[in-house]
């Protein structure tokens, strides 16, 4: 098996039609390399590595928007000032994922084409309106992610394509959460997560680890932005059903995911919303 | 005594120590096990695939084994490698090995081993199925009793009755260092080194198996990373496999497993159910137990006997009860084996004990902490085997400090203020008494009869030989000060020989608690006979040592002088094997928990924001190791309370992977408060008791006892992960 | 069955400071680069899955698990592995008992390093939260953790500890 180490998009773009269906992009291998000497073997390959492609690293600030190029890191957003500042819940995501030595690798794009329904990137991202722009070797296309996922681990995205970059419009949240509930404190895959913004585009509520794709709670989102009231937890669950579908897996149960996702999402929103939570303001737990 | 820093410690921290997988051995082959896809049933057939040469490989069964195809253990049932029937998923049948371990990993998915199977025992806690039954009439492979008066009679007779069932789930050790052994022939003689806690264990599977006496079988002890048990019995079976390879290759092979196959094949802490029924009067005093434990035996014997022994003799807890009754048993299933881990049996029991004295004390609205004072055991009563326990220990002191030092009262009456308060985290504290015998068994150090040399050098020094081994505990470094504090000498002319069976007496096996107190005892008693041969007086010491070596090798150029010790019963000690009564063990360690937790009623996640703990240990040899051996259980302990589950699937352990089996990381786990009581056991080497084991002991139901106390729910079944504790809320509403 | 297909090619980085040319299998992880073909065992594998830690070393100076970084990636960057590391530097971490089987160790003091060379990390972070990416099974992490902060307030005499950092 191969690894292949182009040094220009359009370069990378023709190993993996040369090597087409099997070839695949690498970028900072959290992922492909995982149990790496079984998962060799098995693998027909080649892998395209983006690594040395100038093109594709590092993340800018524009007027309106934060571009992360596809190799940026997590890490590149925690210690990036402006990030804490500006979109807070960037870096928010970012530290929650595995433990630094995930972080210093891992990239936001790769968390995105992973296609993982556990990812924390992509939920912080699709609460911030972001918009992925994808490049074949003839053509470039940008689409919301929010309208990335076709189906679980489904792509809206040619083959042989990849992502160059992320869009991040530089909207200011009067309201933004991010919650992960995982195994455990560090190195944890969510069991139930969600990312929370509220700016004059409205409401955003997407979940992460509840459906096979991450997923914005729609009907959630719009009882939110009509300010429909919501007494309890409990009364949140059949929003939460309309857009939702956990499932039982080795981590976790369905029935466990929906109740906490209703409770942390009810306990972020009830400060914050008048129309939600008890007249008395004892909520219930 | 000023800790004095760990002998191999800056060897590990630069990097230097070097594991087995970190030998580069000339002209090694890699060595890969095939194993069974199901939990029971017959082998028809095994396919070898087309696609690889096989003729590069070599390829051993159970046809290869020159002696009985047998583990030589407590019992002779396991196999080496199946050779007509299974009795558990990922059960060894098939060994091969070549130079190049990715070809290994290609061609092991190349072997098919077609099995028809038949009705497999997965659940321990229900009755067989007739289907189901492999052994005796109901699949029970161990059955202990303990009877101490009448509880039968005092339970008639007993103002209040109390019952409870409780559940705890089986542990992966997750040693960091995983499972690993290479074997190669010298000589006529089999080595083999690796990753071990026991090699006169592996010695004597090796001399069993391949049908060779003693002199022809060397074993020898890699430094070993992490064992708590999981390298007390499953080396041998490991050993075998590469000792079977490199004699069929005829040159060295070496076996290490990955994360996952030493995860999903190898053993784990037996899973345990016991049932409590308690004779009480008003004021909460003990007046009879009746407790049955019930252990997954797993699919062969190992060590489930045993553990189900020091399981039953701690299930009364540190309590004096008149009557009591206990029934223990082992029951054969067809998981994968589970065997030693720290704490064997006894963390099993003393969760299910310590969870019911809390049970027993919010029955009755008597405060958890008095309810136990008024029953520890107080010098000149008896534990459930009958054993008098008169060591001088205030065991109402142990608990009144932690306590005192957790802040626990205080801490409640914040805590019911923040909980009135609070929309949904709530706070609460446990506290767990419990107590750990030294050493093994009943009259186990008799039989072990432990051997161990200290020799005098030609260059001065003095060298320790023995078969106990440095797995983390810190052995090296405790010998090391023991024989140097005994013939005053400085440290750096103490030196510890390699376990290697070719050069050390059977010291016993590295396990129980039992390095400090029993054998560093040994260690004492060999530098006084060393003393003797070199015809000095009892207290002579430092300069006077080292001139009688020089002195000795001045006459005697070429014999070595060497102090000889083996293990002797102290004064006063009866056990009966029949009755299960009387001394269990030669001494207890006692100690008290303190746990403090926060839950989240949105997640049901339960944190713990703090953790006492006090024991009364004999005497702490070494303050920095004896820290590092409390902090390092109770955060064990944690992980087996709180997250650590193997969820299993047609036997099968499904979550194989450090990502899905969770253990504690820093970020999970409070500071671990560590305080020490001292009160020297006459018999230990400078007063010392056991230590390891201990602190696996009292977390578990410490917390689950701060759970029930933040939440007034009775969680019963550890670990109790969010998803356990949100049922047992849903069930408690409704 | 056929030999895996492997494909070798050169590649050159900085390994422990030393320039170093080494030919590796286009698909191998750094791992088995630095512990098979330099020699450098003391980088040890405890999962494979990114999970342990055990395997941390610096790229570019910042720490990450090789048993994740392909060879090919690490062509004309820099690696340091706990060779690197002078002794002198470990006398904290070996007072407190950072070390007890070893097994987890290498990893702990590469990370930890990183940790002392970069102080001002303890303005966003924890020590826990920094240090949780290497999992250790024998210490309960109170050894690790308290050899750090003592390493780190000696080295930084300057800094108030506010009690927040462990
Ligand atoms: C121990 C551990 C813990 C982890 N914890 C978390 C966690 O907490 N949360 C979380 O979300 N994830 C976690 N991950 C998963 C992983 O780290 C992230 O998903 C990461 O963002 C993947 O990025 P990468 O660059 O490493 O991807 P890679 O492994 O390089 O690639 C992942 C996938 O994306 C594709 N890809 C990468 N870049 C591109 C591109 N530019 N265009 C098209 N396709 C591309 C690859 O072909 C591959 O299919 C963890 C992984 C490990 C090993
Ligand atoms: S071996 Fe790399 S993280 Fe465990
Ligand atoms: S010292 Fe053993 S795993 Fe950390």
């Amino acid at each position: 098996m191969k690894i292949l180490t182009p040094n220009s998009i359009p370069e990378a773009l023709r190993m993996l039609k040369d090597g087409s269906p099997d070839a695949r992009p690498i970028a900072g291998a959290t992922d492909l390399l995982v149990h790496w000497p079984d998962q060799r073997t098995s693998h027909a390959g080649p892998f395209v590595d983006l690594s040395r492609i100038d093109a594709l690293r590092g993340h800018r600030w524009t007027e309106d928007e934060l571009v992360l190029g596809a190799l940026t890191t997590y890490w590149d957003i925690i210690t990036d000032p402006r990030a804490n500042d500006e979109l807070p819940i960037l870096p928010r995501a970012a530290r929650t994922v595995g433990a630094v030595q995930i972080q210093t690798r891992g990239t936001w794009a790769g968390n995105i084409a992973n296609a993982s329904p556990a990812a924390d990137g992509v939920p912080a991202l699709m609460a911030l309106d972001a918009e992925v722009e994808t490049a074949g070797e003839n053509d470039t296309a940008r689409v919301p992610l929010d309208a990335f996922y076709l189906g679980y681990k489904q792509l809206n995205m040619q083959p042989g394509w990849i992502i160059t970059a992320i869009h991040v419009p530089r909207r200011r949240c009067d309201f933004s959460s991010f919650i992960k509930v995982g195994t455990r404190n560090a190195q944890a895959i969510t069991k139930v997560g969600a990312a929370v913004t509220h700016s004059d585009a409205g409401w955003r509520v997407v979940a992460n680890s509840m459906a096979p794709t991450v997923r914005r709670c729609r009907a959630l989102e719009d009882a939110l932005d009509r300010g429909i009231s919501i007494a309890s937890p409990d009364a949140l669950i059949p929003l939460l059903e309309q857009d939702l579908a956990p499932i039982d897996d080795i981590r976790s149960t369905a029935a466990y995911r929906m109740n906490v996702l209703a409770r942390v999402l009810f306990h972020e929103l009830a400060p914050v919303c008048p129309f939600i939570g008890t007249t008395s303001g004892r909520n219930a737990p | 005594m000023a800790a004095s820093t760990r002998i191999e410690g800056i060897d590990k921290l630069a990097g230097r120590e070097r594991y087995i997988d970190d030998l580069d051995i000339p002209g090694c082959w890699w060595g890969m096990t095939k194993r069974s896809p199901v939990p029971r049933g017959t082998i028809r057939e095994i396919r070898f695939g087309p696609g690889v040469d096989w003729s590069e490989f070599v390829v051993v069964d159970h046809r290869d084994i020159p002696g009985p195809n047998q583990v030589r253990l407590i019992e002779l049932d396991q196999p080496v490698l199946a050779s007509e029937y299974v009795r558990h998923v990922h059960e060894p049948v098939v060994l091969i090995a070549h130079p190049s371990r990715a070809m290994c990993r290609r061609a092991i998915r190349e072997i098919e081993i077609i099995v028809d199977p038949e009705p497999a025992a997965l659940d321990f806690r229900v009755p067989p199925a007739p289907e189901q039954i492999q052994h005796g009439p109901d699949n029970v492979l161990s059955h202990l009793t303990i009877t101490k008066g009448d509880a039968e009679r005092a339970l008639r007779d007993a103002p209040h009755i109390i019952e409870g069932v409780y559940e705890t789930g089986a542990q992966e050790h997750v040693y960091l260092e995983t499972q690993g052994m290479a074997a190669w022939e010298e000589d006529g003689t089999i080595v083999v080194k690796g990753s071990m806690q026991c090699p006169y264990y592996v010695l004597n599977a090796l001399t069993h198996a391949l049908a060779r006496d003693e002199k022809h079988v060397r074993v020898v002890q890699a430094p070993t990373g992490g064992g708590f048990g999981g390298k007390e019995d499953f080396p041998s079976v490991i050993a075998l496999h590469a000792a079977l390879l490199a004699l069929k290759a005829g040159r060295p092979v070496k076996i290490i497993y990955d994360r996952a196959e030493d995860m999903a094949c190898t053993t784990k802490r037996h899973p345990a159910l016991v049932r409590h029924r308690t004779g009480v009067d008003s004021d909460g005093r003990l007046l009879a137990q009746q407790i049955e434990m019930t252990i997954d035996g797993g699919a062969y014997v190992t060590l489930s006997p045993v553990v189900l022994s020091r399981g039953i003799i701690h299930a009364g807890g540190p309590y004096a009860c008149d009557n009591v009754s206990i029934v223990g048993r082992a029951v054969f299933t067809n998981a994968v084996p589970f065997g030693a881990f720290r704490g064997f049996g006894a963390p099993q029991s003393q969760f299910a004990g310590e969870r019911h004295m809390d049970r027993i004390a919010r029955t009755l609205g008597i405060d958890p902490a008095e309810l136990r004072r008024r029953n520890l055991i107080r010098d000149g009563q008896t534990t459930s085997t009958s054993q008098t326990i008169n060591d001088g220990t205030d065991r109402v002191a142990v608990l009144d400090t932690a306590i005192r030092l957790a802040d626990a009262e205080k801490n409640q009456q914040e805590d019911r203020a923040f909980n009135a308060s609070h929309p949904y985290l709530r706070r609460g504290t446990g506290i767990a008494c419990i107590y750990h015998g030294g050493g093994f068994t009943g009259s186990g150090e008799v039989h072990l009869a432990s051997r161990l040399h200290v020799a005098a050098l030609p260059d001065g020094r003095v060298e320790v030989r023995t078969a106990t081994t440095e797995i983390g505990q810190g052995m090296l470094t405790i010998f090391t000060d023991i024989a140097a504090d005994r013939l005053g000498l400085d440290r750096s002319r103490v030196t510890i020989a390699d376990a290697d069976t070719a050069r050390v007496p059977n010291s016993g096996p590295t396990v129980a608690s039992r390095t400090a107190m029993v054998v560093g005892k040994l260690v004492e008693d060999a530098c006084d006979d060393l003393r003797r041969t070199l015809g000095l007086d009892p207290v002579a010491r430092g300069g006077a040592v080292t001139d009688a070596i020089d002195n000795w090798y001045r006459t005697h150029p070429d014999r070595e002088p060497v102090g000889r010790a083996q293990y002797r019963q102290p004064p006063g000690i009866h056990w009966d094997d029949e009755t299960y009564r009387g001394d269990a063990y030669g001494t207890f360690a006692w100690a008290a928990y303190a746990a403090r937790v926060e839950v989240d009623l949105r997640t049901f996640q339960t944190r713990v924001l703090g953790f006492q703990t006090v024991q009364e240990i004999g005497k702490v040899l070494n303050e920095t190791l004896a820290r590092g051996q409390i902090a390092g259980g109770v955060v064990q302990a944690i992980g087996w309370a709180l997250l650590e589950e193997c969820v299993w699937r047609d036997g099968a352990m499904a979550n194989a992977q450090l990502t899905n089996y969770i253990i504690p990381t820093a970020a999970d786990v409070p500071p671990i408060g560590v305080h020490f009581l001292e009160n020297p056991y006459p018999h230990g080497a400078r007063g010392a008791k056991g230590i390891g084991e201990l602190p696996m002991d009292g977390p578990a139901p410490a917390i689950a006892n701060a759970v029930a106390d933040a939440l007034g729910v009775e969680p019963d079944t550890i670990p109790l992960t969010p998803e356990r504790l949100m049922e047992l809320m849903t069930h408690a509403r409704a | 069955m056929r030999a895996p297909e492997t494909h070798s090619t050169e590649i050159h980085l900085v390994v422990n400071g030393e320039s170093t040319r080494v030919s590796v299998d286009t698909d191998e992880r750094l791992l088995d680069t630095l512990r098979l073909r330099l020699g450098l065992t003391g980088t040890k594998e405890g999962c494979g899955e990114g999970e342990c830690g055990a395997c941390t070393v610096l790229l570019d100076g910042l720490p990450v698990n090789a048993c994740l970084v392909p060879a090919v990636q690490a062509a004309g960057r820099s690696v340091e592995t706990i060779e690197s590391i002078a002794p002198d530097r470990l006398g904290h971490m070996l007072e407190s008992g950072a070390t007890q089987c070893g097994a987890c160790t290498p990893g702990v003091v590469i990370s930890s390093h990183w940790v002392r060379e970069n102080p001002h990390l303890l303005r966003t972070h924890s020590i826990r939260e920094l240090m949780a990416g290497n999992l250790c099974r024998c210490t309960g992490y109170d050894g690790i953790v308290e050899g750090l902060a003592a390493a780190i307030d000696a080295e930084n005499p300057d800094t108030h500890d506010n009690g927040e950092r462990a």
